[in-house]
């Protein structure tokens, strides 16, 4: 086991700059995820990490050793693929003994390993079978019972499941969530699925155009995200995010289009008519009889556990809100939101950064 | 009650009946659709491969239809010591020709399936031999083998590695060498650009699982793209084999068979005594000879090589 450090890593293929100085600390034993929308040079770290990327500027260190010109097989890392990557040629039993088997391992020893790691995984009925005879949760399975068999000092993921059906996608989650509790082996995790990667993860990297925008446990992210990309990003429905300004006149708050004006906290230390973007959590949304924001209906769906709506400001803005409560809207009708000042975000309009209020200190 | 139709419809005549019989039934149409392509096979395949077999039976000379004379020819070619001459340098020329075919295309392959300055032109220019008339190519042989002109001769002189000319196609040792050499030229493209598309089925991420389970690079060729690349070694290395020992072309131009019988390969053997020696019936026999030696080629490769367990899915 071992903490991985990555410091001020750049990354360019030819011309192109995929990585401008991208910093992120991993304890030892702890599980992050590497999260962003495709192209954000999440993979490309991933693969830095692991050795098959050469680090164009900057360093990584795995434990003590800083690892930029070790080989990939001197790393101590184990990977698990997008497309798991198992040799079609071989059993399940030989794909998780190959490394050993490279690596001098005596046949009794590496049976054993394997044994062992098929047992964690439930993969012993599966040993003499060939990849092309599993299902695609079985292949899964087993390139993580490759990675286990040789104990490394870290875990990398790469988007390990994309490529399976919903249901199967969430039972995995789990299991691998699940596994690393039980072995706590540092593990790097990258999905493009914020979902996965809140629901997963120790910490939370949220990379966008190969910088990091913030890394912190996924519950700060959610609550406090430093930028409308985060707040954006993080949380399904997306945040609602409303561009207007700051009013001080009288008791500070917020004027939208539309003459849309939502009460914000009283300590305020934003100056009048600052440009700002509003953001609230659609969870975070309240009916109201007569004051907020006036809302017209466009679209309702119940789920049943939860009723989502969708809706249009008198600016034209989209607004979602969920209610947990069972209430019947019809669509066209206008109803007032309101929320919580507390709970309101606020983000400079020209930066995108977000303004610290009284509940972040 | 209404009429019945058919009482008022003329009777329709017993060919469109027929007709119509014959489209409503799946199995007389897929047959029908087959016919043409059958026809094909039968007048272009079969015909010229039982007229063969038939003439190989019979003592047909060029010009005499001849008549059946059972395996009268094969006890012949049976004692006839340049007949099984010919068998040991087919197998010769074949065996050493293919072997080196497979080793050089293969390395040739594996070189332009890296990434190169200019892939696409090197790949252009290796399909060259191949793409080249074989006649043209061989004349071009000649000429490097030719006992006065030889470019080959020249160069060694000129280095001083050798002071007298060497005599490619005139003693029989050379002329074996030199006739599989010529062969080997020409036959590299197909193996190279053939295994190359092989190697390019192989993931790259199946080279990076393998890289980081540690293997050094024999152990990544070793362990993941030769296994890999069997099922296609296989097809192409049979139809090497199977062009290698039907070779007449090279032969004919570069050595017609000499000196001294020592490059007659059972197909221009075939050619001599039953075109240019007019021993129709003899010629086939030759002919047909071949034929065992194809097909076990053909079975050895497709039970050995290309049938393999994990290519097939589903099941236990």
């Amino acid at each position: 086991m071992a903490s991985v450090a990555i410091g001020e890593v750049y990354k360019s293929f030819g011309a192109v700059e995929i990585l401008h100085g991208v910093s992120v600390n991993i304890e030892d034993g702890e599980f992050v995820t590497l999260v962003g929308p495709s192209g954000c040079g999440k993979s490309t770290l991933l693969r830095m990490i692991a050795g098959l990327e050469k680090i164009s500027r900057g360093q990584i260190a795995i434990g003590e050793r800083v690892v930029n010109n070790v080989a990939p097989k001197e790393r101590d890392v184990a990977m698990v693929f997008q497309n798991y990557a198992l040799y079609p040629h071989m059993t399940v039993a030989e794909n998780m003994a190959f490394s050993l088997m490279l690596k001098g391992v005596s046949k009794p020893e590496s049976d054993a390993g394997v044994r062992r790691a098929a047992e964690i995984l439930g993969l012993v009925p599966l040993l003499a079978r060939y990849p092309r005879q599993l299902s695609g949760g079985q292949r899964q399975r087993v390139a993580m019972g490759r990675a286990i068999v040789r104990d490394p000092a870290v875990f990398l993921f790469d988007e390990p499941l994309s490529n399976l059906d919903a249901k199967l996608r969430v039972q995995m989650r789990a299991e691998i969530k699940e596994l690393h509790q039980r072995l706590k082996t540092t593990t790097v995790y990258v999905t493009h699925d914020q979902i996965e990667a809140m629901t997963m993860a120790d910490k939370i990297v949220v990379m966008h155009d190969g910088i990091v925008e913030q890394i912190g446990p996924p519950l700060e992210l959610y609550d406090r995200p430093n930028n409308l990309f985060v707040a954006s990003f993080i949380g399904s429905p997306a945040m609602n995010l409303l561009r207007g300004e700051i009013a001080t006149d009288g008791s500070p708050s917020f004027r939208g289009a539309g003459g849309i004006s939502v009460p914000l906290a009283s300590a305020l230390s934003i100056p009048n008519g600052e440009p700002v973007v509003l953001g609230i959590r659609p969870e975070h949304l309240r009916l109201s009889d007569d004051q907020g924001i006036p809302v017209i209906v466009a679209v309702v769906e119940p789920t049943g556990s939860e009723v989502q709506l969708i809706g249009r400001t008198a600016g034209g803005e989209e607004i979602v809100a969920n209610f947990r409560e069972r209430h019947s809207f019809t669509p066209g009708e206008t109803i007032r939101l309101t929320a919580e000042p507390s709970l309101i975000h606020l983000f400079h309009g020209e930066t995108g950064q977000r303004f610290q209020t009284r509940t972040d200190r | 009650m209404a009429v019945p139709s058919t009482a008022i419809q003329p009777r329709p005549s017993m060919f469109s009946r027929l007709l119509s019989r014959w489209s409503e039934s799946r199995n007389a149409l897929g047959f029908g659709f087959m016919l043409p392509a059958a026809a094909l096979l039968l007048v272009f395949l079969t015909y010229p491969l039982g007229l063969g077999v038939w003439l190989g039976f019979t003592d047909a000379r060029i010009g005499r239809p001849g008549i059946f004379i059972g395996i009268e020819n094969y006890e012949y070619l049976w004692s006839d010591a340049v007949f099984w001459l010919s068998v040991f340098n087919t197998l010769l020329y074949t065996i050493s020709a293919s072997i080196l075919k497979f080793a050089l295309g293969l390395w040739l392959a594996l070189i332009l399936n890296q990434n190169l300055p200019f892939k696409s032109f090197f790949r252009a220019i290796v399909l060259l031999p191949w793409v080249v008339p074989t006649v043209l190519s061989a004349i071009a042989f000649w000429w490097i083998y030719d006992s006065q002109f030889s470019i080959l001769s020249w160069a060694l002189m000129e280095m001083g590695l050798i002071d007298h000319r060497i005599n490619f196609l005139g003693d029989p040792e050379n002329a074996r060498a030199s006739v599989i050499a010529a062969n080997v030229w020409r036959g590299i493209p197909f193996v190279a650009i053939t295994l190359l598309a092989g190697l390019q089925t192989i993931p790259q991420s199946l080279y990076e699982a393998a890289t980081l389970d540690g293997a050094s690079r024999w152990q990544l060729f070793r362990y993941v793209t030769l296994p890999l690349l069997t099922p296609i070694i296989a097809i192409t290395m049979t139809f090497s084999v199977l062009f290698t020992f039907t070779d007449f072309q090279l032969i004919y131009v570069l050595t017609r068979g000499g000196p001294v019988n020592a490059t007659h390969l059972m197909a221009t053997l075939s050619f001599q005594r039953g075109i240019s020696g007019g021993q129709l019936g003899e010629g086939a026999a030759i002919a047909v000879a071949m034929i065992p030696f194809l097909l076990a080629a053909i079975l050895f490769s497709y039970f050995g090589l290309q049938r393999r367990k994990w290519q097939q899915g589903g099941g236990d």
